[in-house]
């Protein structure tokens, strides 16, 4: 075929686009994932029961700042890499401050405690359930998510499948924080943390098979 | 002479559905684009021959992909991330290293311009056949015999809004079909 005729072709019944659709997609498939973790949190395993209790919400508040955080600054870069080309324009290594900031937390509150207590810190009662109930609720959204980013064109598959996992993570965990009874700052840092670090692990290598255009 | 400010401006008209401004634009990016992969292809051990292919896939995506070009960024990296990226998928594709793709400066895309253009691969006639009959004639009246739709209308019996549709519709299956052929 000639280029020119192929050129002809494309250019006839030009329809006007809308360049801002893709950004609003991902925005909706992300409120969509945080709708349905928050259900699957409220109606599967239920908010905590201590909710009146002033130290109770120090804490949610405490995971809130620190799931939320990551959703906001990994939703920023996610709808920047969802275009052609978004990865040479924005770094995301921004992505890791609220990461940092919890293990800074939690290694001070380790080193101010006596050592008999770090196990109880660290596993706390419930990190089994933790560890297995961030990545599950994050399935939702990240498949939510990762529906909308198809519709765009990222050009970097294992980094845009990263951010997206790395918002489905946090999205889970801030929905996740309503039940958990584990408070503490080690708790927090390894295992909410950790399973997020694991959601976007999941996403950098899904990301080639599932974005691939 | 196609500078990227240029080049933005047509980009913004097409977006809003100008069709001369579309054809403008894919027009002097054919010619970026054909100077960029013959260059690469040169670079990575190939021939010049693949290059026409690339072109015209990488000018599918940019048509069909025009939605995810954000307007108050510069063209030339979204264009050249789209080449780049299409660029690293032939070569994966036929089994070639892509470690002789470098990562360079997009400006470096817009420094030259080859129209002169070669023939893809892709048969026009063939994926022609592929199409229902009635988006097959409307294409070719209006689009390969220049035809307006009027007269696309009168010589095929349809209603001019059907022709329309038809081309409309047609343009997307056949984006479709060679987007698959390309990718074969």
């Amino acid at each position: 075929m000639k280029t020119n005729e192929l050129i002809s072709m494309l250019s006839s019944q030009v329809d006007p686009v809308d360049t801002r659709e893709v950004v609003r997609n991902v925005r909706i498939a992300i409120l969509v994932g945080a709708a349905a973790s928050l259900l699957a949190v409220v109606f599967v395993l239920g908010v905590r029961t201590d909710l009146n209790e002033m130290h109770a919400q120090v804490f949610l508040v405490a995971k809130l700042a620190f799931s939320l955080s990551v959703v906001i600054l990994a939703s920023h870069y996610l709808v920047k890499y969802i275009r052609p080309g978004g990865e040479f324009r924005v770094r995301f290594a921004l992505t890791v401050l609220p990461f940092l900031a919890v293990m800074i937390l939690a290694a001070i509150s380790l080193a101010t405690a006596p050592r008999s207590h770090w196990e109880t810190m660290v596993f706390g009662s419930y990190w089994l359930e933790c560890l297995i109930a961030i990545p599950t609720v994050a399935v939702v959204p990240f498949a939510a998510i990762m529906s909308a980013v198809r519709l765009a064109a990222p050009t970097d598959l294992v980094r845009t499948g990263a951010l997206a996992g790395l918002v489905a993570g946090g999205v889970s965990a801030t929905a996740y924080a309503l039940h958990c009874m584990d408070d503490l700052l080690p708790f927090i840092a390894l295992w909410y943390g950790g399973t997020i670090v694991l959601c976007t692990v999941a996403g950098a290598v899904l990301g080639p098979k599932l974005l691939r255009w | 002479m196609t500078k990227e400010s240029d080049l933005k401006a047509l980009m913004a008209a097409s977006l809003e559905g100008d069709s001369n401004a579309h054809r403008s634009l894919l027009t002097a990016l054919s010619g970026h684009l054909r100077s960029y992969y013959k260059n690469k292809l040169a670079r990575a051990g190939r021939t010049a021959e693949e290059a026409e292919d690339l072109v015209q896939e990488a000018l599918i995506v940019i048509h069909t992909q025009r939605h995810t070009y954000d307007p108050e960024q510069p063209l030339t990296p979204w264009v050249y991330a789209i080449a780049r990226y299409k660029l690293i998928d032939h070569l994966r594709r036929t089994r070639s290293t892509t470690a002789d793709v470098p990562l360079e400066n997009a400006e470096y895309m817009l420094a030259s311009n080859d129209n002169a253009a070669a023939e893809s691969q892709l048969d026009l006639a063939k994926l022609f056949e592929r199409l229902p009959e009635r988006m097959r004639l409307s294409l070719q009246y209006v689009k390969l015999d220049g035809l307006s739709v009027t007269e696309a209308a009168d010589r095929s019996g349809m209603s001019p809004s059907a022709v329309k549709v038809n081309i409309h519709r047609g343009l997307k299956i056949l984006t479709a079909l060679i987007a698959r052929e390309t990718k074969a």
